[in-house]
């Protein structure tokens, strides 16, 4: 007698259902907030921006200092974030409640309740009761040094009671988020009991344990020293499969922070190459109108990882992820892009400045070995607005010369393209710059217009470009490539 | 789409569909002084290069950009209760209030069950084992002459004689839990033990009090006829209809 894959519903509850049910979330109260190099998390928050209590300066520099605090964590390779998933619903109807600290007594009161109450909702209760406390780090030590109430919570974790079940993985999904070490690695216990139910049907409680993993996984490589021989990639593998964005999206997360660790490249990526994840993540980020952005990103960043590792990155071309992210990148671009100029996502690189340096670095290994991609720049008039980008930054500058120098190094056929027009006068304003490196590149693209493209020279010298030379003369990077070139300016 | 069609057209179409330019080079290009060469460029994860794009993802993951300090205003929504009901499963009492709730009950005790001993599973994999290896008389017969138990980990090919070598196997090389509670063996044939239910139901929850000698994984006997709800929800199912009375 087979089930029906969703639960029948009585009809009073068929008439709810047009109340959308879907999972909400919501920031917690919560009076103070604490910048740690292991950083607080809040809860994900859908639909919306809240409406704002504090003012928009006060927001702009707590941004600001949790900026510089992750800057520095990142760069004591201590960056450690975490995500907490608290539902908003179940925050209203406790409205009021403040999470209190418990001690010992109360605890194994509320564990005890828990697991031999009589009434099904004096039993839940109790856990709920736990759940809120264990919000409170005082609470999370005292729990984890009583005897056999990780156990107890294991117990009701795998009990027959569902709604038990729930609520003891919340309890764990609280201790997974903690910044003590200690309380985390008490939930190892649990840790094959989670993976098992990756691969059952409720997509709430699988979201849940999802979440927590990832919180589990990130916390140190004890913790992961665990969950791979426990078989997390393949349940991860057999999730992915799920048709729920929820699901997705917390899976997503839970591999990002898998790939992230120190000891991927040689312990993780080799058996995520090995499954049927990448092909799975690479459906995910296919443009579309099934495309959905909470999940996109985190499988983004899940590729990222995999493939700044230089792991295998020609398997992942060979399964299409080359075209997959370049038409979603356009995708993303004409998403921005609402005027008719010609472009590509140079666009989109100036409606985000935050993305330029990676999208032209992305162009400079496109063109660099690639006359067909240095034919397209030309023959799609992209010139022009690469050259507008040269007064974003000297970072922006050295990239954008590069990725000019990249064209006009295949031969004169390259350069006559890029004569006349607007380069010769871009090029003297950046001889104008003071930052060597940009200078620099600057002096390599002239000898290069100069060799390849007769009246360069010429041009450049009725520009006033030996003054423009000139100020340069003695300094010492630049010195010898300014003389070369006030030669050939001057005698050819 | 907001590209021009044949810009877009041109970028996502065929390797190579512009003709390119004929490639000439002067070996004097790139000379000294000059040093330019056009070159591949890899950054490792921990580059400087990407401290800007991993700043931005953790700012994402914690949320900063719409956290507020203070008891922040939660905007009114829908609330996730419903008016009370009942789970349509024939012989389940469980009431609830919320659906979320009831999704998870039902996917928990109604979807994977046996149909042979009701007992539920977390996962149809974990069901099939228990139908193949407790229910199965071909089972039994192969698993005389060959390796028929399989490991419990997905992805794990290793097949073994009995089902103790295949706990030793978890619990060694999957670093298992060796009381791990979907793994439990199947008890050789006595009479079901009046009260079972209570002692079954005890042992589910951890109950250290009770002496274990088998849990809720494991069925008595063949030949007794299992009772037809799962024993957890008929001790829920008594008295959820007692207090209703």
């Amino acid at each position: 007698m087979p089930r029906p894959l969703t639960p029948p519903l009585p009809p009073c509850a068929v008439a709810a259902q047009s109340v959308p049910c879907s999972r909400r979330r919501g920031p917690v109260a919560c009076s103070v907030v604490q910048v740690y190099s292991r950083s607080t998390m809040w809860s994900r928050q859908r639909g919306g921006l809240k409406p704002l209590r504090c003012g928009v300066e006060q927001l702009r520099c707590r941004r600001r200092e949790r900026e510089a605090a992750l800057r520095k964590a990142r760069r004591e390779q201590q960056l450690v974030s975490k995500r907490l998933l608290r539902d908003e619903a179940l925050e209203e109807a406790e409205e009021g409640c403040v999470a209190m600290i418990f001690g010992e007594a109360e605890i194994q009161q509320f564990l005890r309740l828990a697991q031999r109450g009589t009434e099904e909702k004096e039993r839940e209760g109790a856990l709920v009761s736990l759940r809120r406390g264990l919000q409170r780090p005082e609470t999370q030590q005292t729990f984890i040094r009583l005897e056999g109430s990780i156990r107890t919570l294991v117990g009701l974790l795998t009990s027959n009671q569902a709604l038990l079940q729930l609520e003891a993985a919340r309890c764990l999904h609280e201790l997974s988020h903690s910044e003590q070490s200690a309380v985390v690695e008490a939930c190892l216990p649990a840790t094959s009991y989670l993976l098992t139910y990756l691969s059952g049907h409720s997509s709430d409680f699988i979201e849940l344990c999802l979440y927590t993993l990832g919180n589990l996984i990130v916390e140190s490589e004890a913790v992961r020293r665990q969950l791979l021989p426990q078989g997390i990639v393949p349940a991860l593998a057999a999730c992915i499969q799920s048709p729920h964005l929820t699901v997705l999206e917390a899976l997503g997360y839970a591999l990002s922070q898998l790939l992230q660790a120190k000891e991927a490249p040689e312990k993780i990526i080799p058996s995520v190459l090995g499954s049927t994840l990448p092909q799975h993540m690479l459906q995910l980020l296919q443009p579309g109108p099934k495309l959905n952005l909470g999940v996109a990103v985190e499988f983004a960043w899940c590729l990222h990882y995999i493939i700044c590792s230089q792991v295998n990155n020609a398997l992942l071309i060979t399964q299409g992820a080359l075209s997959t992210l370049g038409l979603l990148l356009l995708d993303l671009a004409g998403a921005v892009q609402r005027t008719e100029d010609a472009g590509l996502e140079l666009f989109l690189l100036q409606k985000q400045p935050s993305l330029l340096p990676e999208g032209l670095w992305l162009l400079n290994n496109l063109t660099a070995n690639s006359p067909s991609f240095c034919t397209s720049l030309l023959s799609l008039d992209l010139i022009e607005p690469l050259l507008h980008l040269l007064s974003v930054s000297n970072v922006v500058s050295v990239l954008v010369l590069t990725v000019l120098c990249n064209v006009a190094e295949k031969g004169p056929a390259y350069c006559q393209r890029l004569w006349p027009g607007p380069l010769l006068s871009s090029l003297l304003d950046t001889l104008a710059f003071s930052d060597t490196e940009v200078v620099g590149q600057s002096l390599e693209l002239l000898q290069l217009l100069f060799l390849y493209q007769p009246g360069a020279a010429q041009a450049f010298l009725q520009q006033s470009g030996l003054q423009a030379l000139q100020r340069h003369e003695e300094v010492a990077q630049l010195q010898d490539r300014v003389h070369a070139l006030q030669q050939t300016a001057l005698h050819g | 789409m907001q590209l021009p069609p044949a810009l877009h057209a041109r970028l996502a179409g065929a390797p190579g569909s512009a003709e390119p330019l004929p490639v000439e080079r002067d070996p004097a290009a790139g000379t000294t002084p000059f040093s330019f060469a056009p070159r591949l460029v890899r950054f490792p994860r921990e580059h400087d290069f990407f401290e800007d794009g991993d700043v931005q993802r953790h700012l994402y993951l914690q949320d900063v950009l719409t956290q507020v300090g203070g008891a922040p205003e939660r905007p009114r929504r829908p609330s996730a209760r419903v008016p009370e009901f009942t789970c349509q499963v024939a012989g389940c009492c469980q009431v609830f209030d919320a659906l979320e709730d009831y999704e998870h009950h039902y996917h928990a005790l109604h979807r994977n069950v046996c149909s042979f001993c009701k007992r539920a599973f977390p996962s149809g994999h974990l069901l099939d084992t228990h139908i193949l290896e407790w229910h199965d008389s071909l089972f039994q017969i192969l698993a005389e002459r060959q390796d028929m138990y399989q490991c419990l980990v997905e992805g794990c090919t290793e097949k073994f004689r009995t089902s103790r070598d295949r706990k030793e196997h978890l619990v060694m090389r999957h670093l298992y839990p060796a009381d791990f509670r979907f793994d439990k063996p199947r008890r050789s044939r006595g009479p079901a033990v009046p009260g079972a239910a209570e002692q079954v139901l005890a042992e589910a929850l951890g109950d250290d009090r009770v002496p274990s000698e088998g849990d809720a994984m494991e069925v008595c006997s063949e030949h007794v006829e299992p009772s037809p709800e799962p024993a957890g929800e008929r001790r829920a199912y008594s008295h959820r209809c007692l207090t209703r009375i």
